[in-house]
C-alpha cells in the first residue's frame, strides 16, 4: 500500500485514547466526559480497522460498526440520564453525584 | 506522486484529528467541545477511507457525526447555561495524577504494540477492490456474524426503551406539578364550610 503503514495508524489511535482518558479523568461535565469516551470508542475503532487492513480480515471492520451501534446506545442512555439530572434540578458535576438513590 | 498525496492526505487528516481531540477535552464550551467532536469523527472518516474501509467510513458519518452528535447539540442546547462547564475537576494533585495515568497508559500502549508485533506489523496483506466495500459487509453481517448482528439490534432497542423510561416524568412529579391547583380547587369548598 502506498502511504502511511499500520503502525502510524496504531500511534494515532493510542494518541486519541490517551487524549479520551485524560477527558474523562479530568473533565466535572458529564457531557463532556461523554464526549471524551466517544472519542476512546473511536480510538479502538481506529485500531480494528487498521489491523483489518493489515491482516486482510473484514471482522475487525464488523465489529468496528458494532462498536459504532454501542457507542449510540450509550449516548442514548447517557443523554437521558443527564437530561433528568437536570429535570431534577441536580448539579451537572459528577464530582457532586456521589449517590444512586432517587 | 500518488503516494506523496495519500501520505499528505493522512498527515492532514491525522493531525485534524489529535488537534480536535484535544479541543474537546480542553474546551470550557461545551458547544465547541461537541463541534470539535464532530470534526475529530469526520477526520477519522478520512483514516478509516485510506485503511479501505468505505462503509464504516460511511457509517461513521452518517450514524455518528450525523445522528449522534446532532443529539448531543440538542441536549446541550436543552440544557443551555446549566450545561457550562468550567474546565478542570478536583485538586491540583488530583489532575496533575489525570495527566499523568493518562501519559502512562500511553506510553504502556506504545510499549505492549512495539514488543509484540514490532517487526510483523509492516507486511500488509493484498486485499482485493472488494475489501470493505457495502456488498462484503453485508454478506458477513448476514453470514458469520449474524448472532452480532442479531444482538446489536436487541441492544439498541433495549437503549432506546431506557431512554424512553428515563425521559418519562415519574408519577410523583406530575403528583408534585399539580398539587398547587388541586388543593385550591379542594380547600375552598372546606373554607366556606368554615
Amino acid at each position: 500500500m502506498s502511504g502511511p503503514g499500520i503502525p502510524w495508524y496504531l500511534a494515532v489511535a493510542a494518541l486519541l485514547f490517551s487524549i479520551g482518558v485524560a477527558g474523562v479523568l479530568l473533565r466535572r461535565s458529564p457531557l463532556i466526559v461523554l464526549l471524551s469516551l466517544e472519542i476512546m470508542l473511536n480510538a479502538a475503532n481506529l485500531a480494528f480497522v487498521g489491523f483489518s487492513r493489515l491482516f486482510g480480515e473484514m471482522d475487525g471492520q464488523v465489529f468496528a460498526l458494532a462498536v459504532m451501534a454501542v457507542a449510540a446506545a450509550e449516548v442514548c442512555v447517557g443523554l437521558g440520564l443527564i437530561v433528568a439530572m437536570a429535570r431534577r434540578n441536580l448539579a451537572l458535576d459528577v464530582d457532586t453525584l456521589t449517590e444512586l438513590r432517587g | 506522486m500518488g503516494n506523496f498525496l495519500v501520505w499528505a492526505i493522512w498527515l492532514v487528516a491525522a493531525g485534524a484529528c489529535l488537534a480536535t481531540g484535544l479541543r474537546v477535552v480542553t474546551a470550557s464550551n461545551p458547544f465547541s467541545s461537541a463541534l470539535s467532536l464532530i470534526g475529530n469523527l469526520a477526520s477519522l472518516a478520512v483514516l478509516f477511507l485510506l485503511a479501505s474501509g468505505e462503509f464504516v467510513a460511511a457509517a461513521q458519518v452518517l450514524v455518528y457525526a450525523g445522528a449522534v452528535m446532532v443529539m448531543f447539540l440538542f441536549v446541550i442546547a436543552y440544557l443551555g447555561g446549566r450545561a457550562d462547564a468550567p474546565w478542570a475537576g478536583g485538586t491540583r494533585l488530583i489532575q496533575t495524577a489525570s495527566v499523568i495515568s493518562a501519559v502512562s497508559l500511553l506510553a504502556v500502549v506504545f510499549v505492549a504494540l512495539m514488543l509484540n508485533a514490532g517487526g510483523r506489523l509492516s507486511d500488509e496483506a493484498e486485499v482485493t477492490r472488494a475489501f470493505g466495500s457495502p456488498g462484503e459487509m453485508g454478506r458477513l453481517f448476514l453470514t458469520d456474524h449474524l448472532l452480532a448482528f442479531e444482538i446489536t439490534s436487541i441492544v439498541l432497542l433495549v437503549a432506546a426503551v431506557g431512554g424512553v423510561v428515563l425521559g418519562m416524568r415519574s408519577a410523583a412529579e406530575e403528583l408534585a406539578d399539580a398539587k398547587p391547583s388541586l388543593q385550591q380547587t379542594v380547600a375552598s369548598p372546606e373554607e366556606a364550610a368554615r
